[in-house]
């Protein structure tokens, strides 16, 4: 008995400045402010996985029932069916969104790396300014040019090619602007002069310095941009059935209407799990970039 | 007398000149995104900026039309001035509510255990990227009997028929706050996770010595100004989702909304962009959004500088 007492001690006197300052009262108001919103933001999610699960009888049961009585995996299997039976095989929807992830997210680590070294850990004329317009482009959405977009992609020839998914997504800004907010504050400016003074060239010291310091910031970028193409339909500038993605095949199939409701819900989860278990698997190393995300006043 | 003037200036000239020179290398680096930056990003600004003097239906080539495209938005484009006002009244309440959301949730997610926190950031972060899985909202708001809400609502004995949550106009906008919301824990959110996390203790520890008594002055005289500039970055990214409602309306409710009930900028823009091709007037409504929500972003800076002092 009183050895567990003198186990337990250490404990608490380590974990004591956590509970500083902290009232019952308090917590009881967070803890019940989190299960609220929890549950609001969870529900949705739960819905729609249960939905999917549901055979047809319960799907159309009234009233409705919000968690399934007897899963079935007959919605799955549907929409495989559905989707084998579209004139544009299943399998080249996936290709697409497959080639088209890879391929963008690839340049865009690439590209908004080298860039953002340069902006982070150079000093030449004008970066400043270019680094400003990339965080004004963060403050408007691409709504706003999606027009003109439109026609330069039609006067460049993009229209209809995998490039008018791509190229964009190279030069998303919110890459960039993580990138070079990490690489400053997580690359220290003496070690880029050792290498300098022991004879690496700037291009050797991104490779071999920078790229590996910054993991968890080309992670982060990987993850984002993922998230990005994956959920892309570009509906105006693709209009050939055999070029549209995964998400696009998929959309048709969730407003397809009333007789398909259990196979949209599985097309939802679907859609759904893919970005979500990426996050799980990826969620240390993103905390850790965003954490430089800080913007000067 | 301009001769030693003259070369002063040729010398600076130069020397900007030799500085360009010397730093060819970084342009090196930043050339590649920077050209495609300024293809995708910069140029469709400038575009639409030139294009919203012009009357242009792209097959002809552009007329100057001077300022009527934007005389007609404000003042005989009355649908244009419902999108406006309907804009306005989402970016305020998501803007600083959807804000207001995240930081809280952020604070009170960063008093968890790290173990539970990383499982209630799952939950919380999961909606804002599962793509349209807010779609689920429809059906769950559907008009018809098998509408989740409206069947809770008829057993609970609230209300004989069904309500028609989408169609109606009374309910319409309410509905795309819940779901605008729902979705609006993005990397902002994170970016907040991050900067609770990232605090040293020490600084509690410190502040609890110096007087301080409980976790609101924790929060407002420690916590929030060392993570001003998270919050910052955060305040930029709910405020550009937050005017950005419209795939969502028409997702939700179809396009157009009833009595234009959710009718908002971006609606109106895609309409006449990307239906009508009056490429012109869309590039006007474009440029009227672009300073809405630049102008917002630079005024939330603005106040954001200010916490904590």
């Amino acid at each position: 008995m009183t050895q567990k007492i003198t186990l337990r001690q250490p404990r608490k006197t380590r974990h004591k400045h956590l509970y500083l300052n902290r009232s019952l009262g308090g917590n009881l108001a967070i803890f019940f402010f989190l299960a609220l919103a929890g549950v609001f933001m969870a529900l949705p999610l739960v819905y729609s996985i249960s939905s999917s699960l549901k055979p047809l009888d319960e799907l159309w049961m009234y009233p409705p029932r919000f968690f399934v009585q007897n899963p079935t995996a007959k919605n799955f299997r549907d929409l495989f069916d559905l989707m084998g039976d579209n004139w544009v095989p299943f399998s080249r929807y996936l290709f697409n969104t497959v080639f088209v992830s890879a391929a963008g997210t690839l340049g865009h680590v690439v590209l908004s790396s080298l860039c953002a070294y340069a902006l982070a850990k150079h000093d030449f004329p004008g970066r400043h300014f270019l680094f400003q317009m990339v965080v004004l482009s963060l403050m408007f959405s691409t709504v706003v040019t999606q027009v003109p977009n439109f026609l330069i992609m039609s006067r460049m020839g993009l229209v209809n090619s995998y490039s008018a998914y791509i190229l964009p997504a190279f030069c998303s800004s919110l890459g960039l602007y993580l990138m070079k907010q990490f690489m400053e504050t997580s690359i220290p400016n003496s070690l880029l002069e050792a290498a300098r003074i022991d004879g690496a060239g700037e291009g050797r010291i991104f490779w071999r310095v920078v790229m590996p310091l910054v993991k968890p910031a080309w992670l982060t970028l990987i993850i984002f941009s993922f998230q990005g193409l994956w959920n892309t339909s570009a509906t105006v500038l693709i209009q050939k059935e055999e070029l549209k993605t995964l998400n696009n095949a998929l959309s048709q199939i969730v407003s397809g209407g009333i007789a398909r409701t259990g196979t949209a819900a599985a097309a939802t989860v679907i859609m759904m799990a893919v970005p979500v278990v990426i996050f799980v698997v990826s969620q240390g190393s993103i905390v850790e970039t965003v954490a430089t995300s800080g913007m000067k006043d | 007398m301009d001769y030693p003037a003259g070369r002063l200036a040729a010398s600076r000239r130069e020397g900007l000149g030799r500085r360009i020179w010397k730093s060819r290398k970084s342009y090196l680096f930043v050339a590649p995104y920077m050209i495609l930056f300024f293809i995708f990003t910069v140029l469709p600004v400038l575009i639409a900026v030139g294009l919203s003097f012009t009357s242009f239906n792209v097959l002809e080539s552009p007329e100057w039309a001077g300022m009527s495209n934007y005389l007609r938005l404000f003042f005989q484009d009355s649908v244009f001035l419902t999108g406006v006002k309907n804009t306005l009244f989402l970016a305020l309440i998501l803007g600083p509510g959807g804000y207001l959301f995240s930081l809280a949730c952020a604070w009170f997610i960063n008093e968890l255990s790290p173990k539970v926190r990383a499982l209630v950031t799952l939950i919380f972060y999961a909606p804002s990227i599962s793509g349209n899985v807010y779609l689920i909202w429809s059906v769950m708001f559907s008009g018809d009997d098998y509408g989740y809400v409206n069947s809770l609502l008829t057993k609970m004995g609230l209300i004989q028929k069904p309500i028609q949550f989408l169609q109606d106009p009374q309910y319409i906008l309410l509905i795309v706050i819940v779901v605008s919301l729902w979705v609006s824990l993005g990397t902002g959110f994170l970016s907040l996770i991050a900067a609770f996390q990232g605090i040293d203790k020490s600084y509690y520890e410190a502040g609890a010595i110096d007087g301080i008594r409980n976790r609101w002055q924790e929060l407002w005289f420690i916590t929030l100004p060392l993570i001003r500039p998270q919050m910052l970055f955060s305040a930029v990214m709910s405020i550009t989702s937050a005017f950005n409602v419209g795939a969502v309306v028409t997702a939700l409710c179809g396009y157009p909304t009833t009595d234009y009930a959710a009718h908002t900028i971006m609606n109106h823009l895609t309409d006449y962009g990307l239906e009508r091709f009056e490429m012109g007037y869309a590039c006007a409504i474009a440029v009227v959004l672009f300073c809405m929500m630049v102008g917002a972003n630079l005024l939330a800076k603005h106040m954001i500088g200010k916490v904590g002092e």
